[in-house]
């Protein structure tokens, strides 16, 4: 069973094709025109990717069918195989370190050097395998990205029921399984930057599965843009390692570092800054994050599995997957700690005022991937990836949810005119609520394991560079546990409490999902409680998944698990921490929304108008970006290549003019388009960038007094820090 | 009651951001300038403080100096505010902001 | 004036100690009051009754003399100036509305943010213990002659050019203050 390993993506991979061809064929034979038959109503309608706003023409019976079975027949192949094959290595086998290494074909067959199994000399391992590994880690990853991904197939087959390109839809979404599994299952680096494109690719595609809307393919494409931003690092990094270890697979390579780590450390912060680079662009941390709440406007069961569940994980499981590396560069996971822990504040501020409940979750989901990051830099990789697994369930169980209300009121997706929908959606609101316990830290839940797990090992953590850090950033955790509580709550609050704020049509029409979508969500609000019982400290440091996950990944960075245990007393204190934090959020958003209908908010919101428009507004990282890179680089380098493209084309009729004014034109060229084109585009450039600092010359002193105290501040405490 | 070195830097740090909130907050223009008094009698206690510690008179002589620093400070300031006031007849801070943009 | 012997690093002790705790406690009431309060007469009062009470705190730690030009100078000098001005330029029944400026929120945040790791640094440092040596502020030339003949040995001899430079300061700033405060041009006839 353990050969059949490669079925796993291959299923998906199969399913992509027969979906895909199958719906060309039927396209272009049954003349089904693209472009939604009512194109105003398809402009005017606000709900972003629900297939009710923009329903035009339905997919034939005999080809839904078809789509329907090939497209979760495969994952569900797949998931059984993957089952098959880990239950065949044995799970007690994994948890010492088991390990089955396919090796399909020679992929890149160069160079000399092919026979020898050890780490080559100087020339370097000139090829690379088509090879899937088997471990713990992995078979971790393939359980649960097979077994919800499943569930979301499942799901999307009631929500997208009635979309006009459901074929379209599973071949993207089988392709995405294919990528997302052979990323987790990849044995070098180089097919797992194949996983890595694969994923972002599809997230594109799915992105702006709606295309007509220009927001959606807006969004797909900065979703792209912002993520090669991410794997321009990761490349980096490949090269780096590559260069440094002369081979790409991750057994020789973690090997080779493990055993001579001297050798190689003094290189390893460069190469472990761009791979997690790579990670962040893909995972949304700031300051990359920005594609992550955009991608909303995607199907809401595409932003439960990719942006949620799986292919935001990939970052977290890459990091994890290259522990070795990064505990080598005790300065690689300085950075990547504090990332992560700021990414989880920012994020859960952001989330808070937001009224459209699929961003809420989005920027939920930014916070989370920031608290996995955070156990990562700390040395805690169990405790991320544990993070990883929970999160998978109640976050995908939450969109799913999202996506039940989204359907409900027939595709609102603005808070402020839901309402009082615990009644009406009795199954919806009960698996939501499940998840948003979970996702708060409510004891005994999927959460509160795991994000306990991460808050202890912030709190015991060592920074040899800064040892105030820990707590800092523990404070920091804390207190974004506490956010995340109430922002949850207070969605659960503005929803599904009160009474109804929409309109009377709406009203009418509410109703339950279908059981293709409700048992979905009942299974995964189920994993959401039992799905942290894996996690359970039996003693200190000896909790099941931990030493599942113990032959890839220490429980804690380096030998320090066994002398620091810390007493159970300040296990105990700091799990009280959370679950108080946990409880006065939810406390607070009940207290605020349900029951005071959100008074006493919209008072703060007037008190503190600017603080409360700067936050509303993502601290405008989008419009600083768009200032300065969109506008100035593109801008001004689009009107130049234009210029340049124009004049050349016109050359060549003028080509046969005299020579003098030839030679007149040439020099009067160099002038106006490359001095003058060259001084206009810095000129331009600069200026968005003006545009940008202009808002800071307010004329107030007072605003420049406290601007200078700000930087004075700044500079004395990194005196302080770095005396 | 022993008192430190400690307890000097925080009361006149305290002093000093009290001072320093003041100078930012506060919309009438006396009374910023009464914060920039406190600001500097802040650092003079700080001087003194550290004067005695060392048991060296250079920081008594330093403050001295603050001192004097800070009479003529307050004298053009003082100034400036009467010349305010009569061009545009308002003591307000943020009515001042002609330079903006 | 009671002193720390026996302990080195402590400043002042006992009986000492517990008056520097009043007046720097009502010090700090009197900043705060500064800062709060509405009208800038009451303002101009606290800040009077902070610069006596750090004025006492000056005489407490053997500064005699900087506590006197303080007394003198700043609550003399500054505070009547200051007063002489807020009467000037009152305007009767112009309250302001708003005692604070738009950015107050911000600028608290920003004060809180960084003011507690600050005070938390300052509070936690470990400084050097060194010996204290109380009549060194009161010798000239070995002999036991008190604060102001200390202070203006040490004023004259070494600081000689910085004390010049103060009186050319002063120069300049009455100048500049007689400059400003004239009244313009065209009011002359």
């Amino acid at each position: 069973m353990r050969d059949l390993l490669w079925l796993v993506p291959a299923f998906p991979l199969a399913g992509f094709l027969v979906n895909g061809l199958v719906y060309l064929f039927s396209h272009r034979t049954s003349g089904a025109p693209h472009p939604p038959a009512d194109q105003a109503a398809a402009e005017s309608s606000e709900a972003a990717g629900h297939p009710h706003a923009h329903v035009h023409l339905e997919t034939e019976p005999k080809w839904k069918t078809l789509h329907t079975i090939v497209g979760t027949g495969s994952v569900a192949l797949s998931g059984i195989f993957a089952f098959g094959a880990i239950l065949d290595l044995g799970i007690p086998a994994l948890s010492h370190g088991a390990h089955h290494l396919l090796t399909l074909w020679r992929w890149i067959p160069l160079g000399v050097n092919q026979a020898t199994g050890q780490v080559p000399g100087p020339l370097g391992e000139w090829f690379v395998d088509m090879a899937l590994s088997l471990d713990s880690l992995s078979a971790l990853m393939i359980a649960f990205v097979t077994f919800v991904g499943f569930l979301i197939h499942v799901y999307s087959v009631g929500y997208m029921g009635h979309d006009a390109g459901y074929g379209r839809y599973f071949a993207y979404l089988n392709l995405f399984m294919f990528s997302m599994l052979t990323l987790v299952l990849a044995a070098n680096f180089l097919l797992m930057f194949v996983g890595w494109e694969g994923v972002g690719l599809c997230s594109y595609l799915l992105i702006g599965y709606d295309y007509h809307k220009k927001f959606a393919a807006d969004a797909g494409k900065k979703a792209f843009v912002v993520n090669r931003i991410g794997d321009f690092g990761f490349i980096l990094g490949i090269f780096g390692v590559f260069a440094l270890f002369g081979t790409l697979d991750f057994g020789k390579v973690f090997a080779a570092a493990a055993s001579n780590p001297a050798a190689y450390a003094p290189w390893m912060t460069l190469v472990c800054l761009c791979l997690f680079l790579g990670a962040a662009g893909k995972s949304a941390q700031v300051p990359l994050h920005v594609w992550l709440p955009d991608a909303m406007a995607g199907p809401t069961p595409v932003s439960a599995l990719i942006h949620a569940a799986t292919m935001v994980t990939a970052g977290v499981y890459m990091v994890a997957r290259c522990n070795v590396l990064f505990r080598l560069s005790p300065d690689a996971l300085l950075v990547v700690a504090i990332v992560g822990g700021f990414t989880a504040l920012f994020a859960a501020t952001i989330g808070l005022v937001q009224n459209d409940i699929k961003k809420v979750l989005a920027y939920s989901t930014v916070s989370q991937l920031g608290y996995m990051f955070l156990a990562c830099g700390v040395g805690a990789f169990v405790a991320g990836m544990f993070h990883v697994l929970t999160h998978a369930f109640f976050k995908a169980c939450l969109f799913l949810g999202s996506g039940s209300v989204i359907h409900a009121l027939g595709g609102e997706q603005d808070l402020r005119r839901m309402g009082g929908l615990a009644r009406k959606i009795p199954v919806t609101y009960a698996t939501f609520l499940t998840a948003t316990f979970a996702i708060a830290g409510v004891p005994l839940l999927a959460g509160f394991f795991s994000k306990d797990a991460i808050l202890a090992a912030v709190f015991e953590a060592h920074f040899r560079q800064a040892p105030w850090l820990p707590k800092l950033l523990w404070m920091a955790a804390l207190f974004t546990a506490g956010l995340t509580a109430f922002y949850m709550f207070r969605l659960v609050s503005l929803a599904f409490y009160g009474t109804f704020r929409g309109t009377a049509e709406q009203a009418a029409h509410v109703h339950e999902s279908p059981k293709s979508m409700t048992v979905p969500l009942i299974v995964l609000a189920f994993l959401s409680v039992v799905g942290g019982w894996i996690g359970i400290p039996i003693i200190r440091g000896g909790d099941r998944i931990g030493r599942f996950l113990s032959p890839i990944v220490p429980a804690l960075a380096g030998a320090r698990a066994e002398e620091h245990a810390a007493p159970v007393s300040l296990e105990v204190a700091l799990m009280a921490a959370s679950v108080a934090v946990a409880m006065i959020g939810l406390l607070l958003a009940y207290l605020w929304y349900a029951k005071g209908e959100g008074r006493v908010p919209a008072r703060l919101a007037e008190r503190f108008p600017a603080l409360y428009r700067v936050v509303a507004n993502k601290y405008y990282v989008d419009e600083a970006y768009d200032a300065l890179f969109v506008e100035g680089l593109a801008k001004s380098g689009g009107r130049f290549l234009w210029e340049v493209d124009a004049t050349v084309v016109d050359l060549i009729p003028n080509g046969a003019a005299a020579a003098t004014r030839g030679a007149a034109w040439l020099s009067h060229f160099f002038d106006k388009y490359f001095v003058d084109g060259a001084v206009n585009g810095v000129a331009d450039s600069l200026q968005g960038g003006f545009r940008l600092l202009r808002r800071a010359q307010t004329g107030r002193v007072q605003n420049y007094a406290l601007v200078m105290g700000a930087g004075l501040f700044c500079i004395v405490a990194v005196y302080l820090i770095f005396r | 009651m022993t008192i430190t070195i400690n307890h000097f830097l925080v009361v006149s740090f305290l002093l000093f951001s009290i001072g320093l909130l003041g100078v930012l907050v506060r919309r009438n223009f006396l009374t910023v300038l009464m914060s920039v008094e406190l600001m500097l009698n802040a650092v003079n206690l700080n001087l003194i403080a550290f004067s005695r510690r060392l048991s060296d008179l250079t920081g008594q002589v330093f403050s001295v100096f603050v001192i004097t620093i800070a009479a003529g400070e307050a004298a053009i300031g003082l100034a400036l505010t009467i010349s305010l006031f009569r061009q545009r007849r308002t003591l307000n801070v943020e009515d001042a902001s002609s330079m903006q943009g | 004036m009671t002193a720390a012997q026996a302990v080195p690093g402590a400043l002042l002790t006992g009986a000492a100690g517990w008056m520097f705790v009043v007046f720097a406690v009502l010090a700090l009431g009197m900043a705060v009051a500064v800062v709060v309060a509405r009208n800038p007469i009451h303002s101009a009062l606290f800040l009077l009754s902070s610069f006596l009470l750090v004025a006492c705190i000056f005489i407490l730690q053997q500064a005699e003399f900087v506590g006197a030009v303080q007394i003198l100078v700043y609550a003399g000098g500054i505070m009547v100036l200051f007063l002489f001005v807020i009467m000037l330029v009152h305007q009767r029944g112009v309250q302001e509305r708003l005692t604070f400026q738009h950015q107050w929120d911000v600028a608290l945040l920003f004060l809180l943010v960084f003011l507690l790791p600050f005070l938390y640094v300052l509070w936690t440092e470990r400084f050097p213990e060194l010996p204290q040596n109380l009549d060194a502020f009161r010798m000239v030339k070995g002999k036991i002659a008190g604060n102001t003949e200390a202070v203006a040995w040490v004023l004259y001899r070494d600081y000689l050019l910085p004390f010049e430079v103060a009186s050319v300061f002063l120069l300049v700033a009455m100048v500049g203050a007689v400059v400003l405060g004239k009244r313009s041009a065209e009011k002359v006839d």
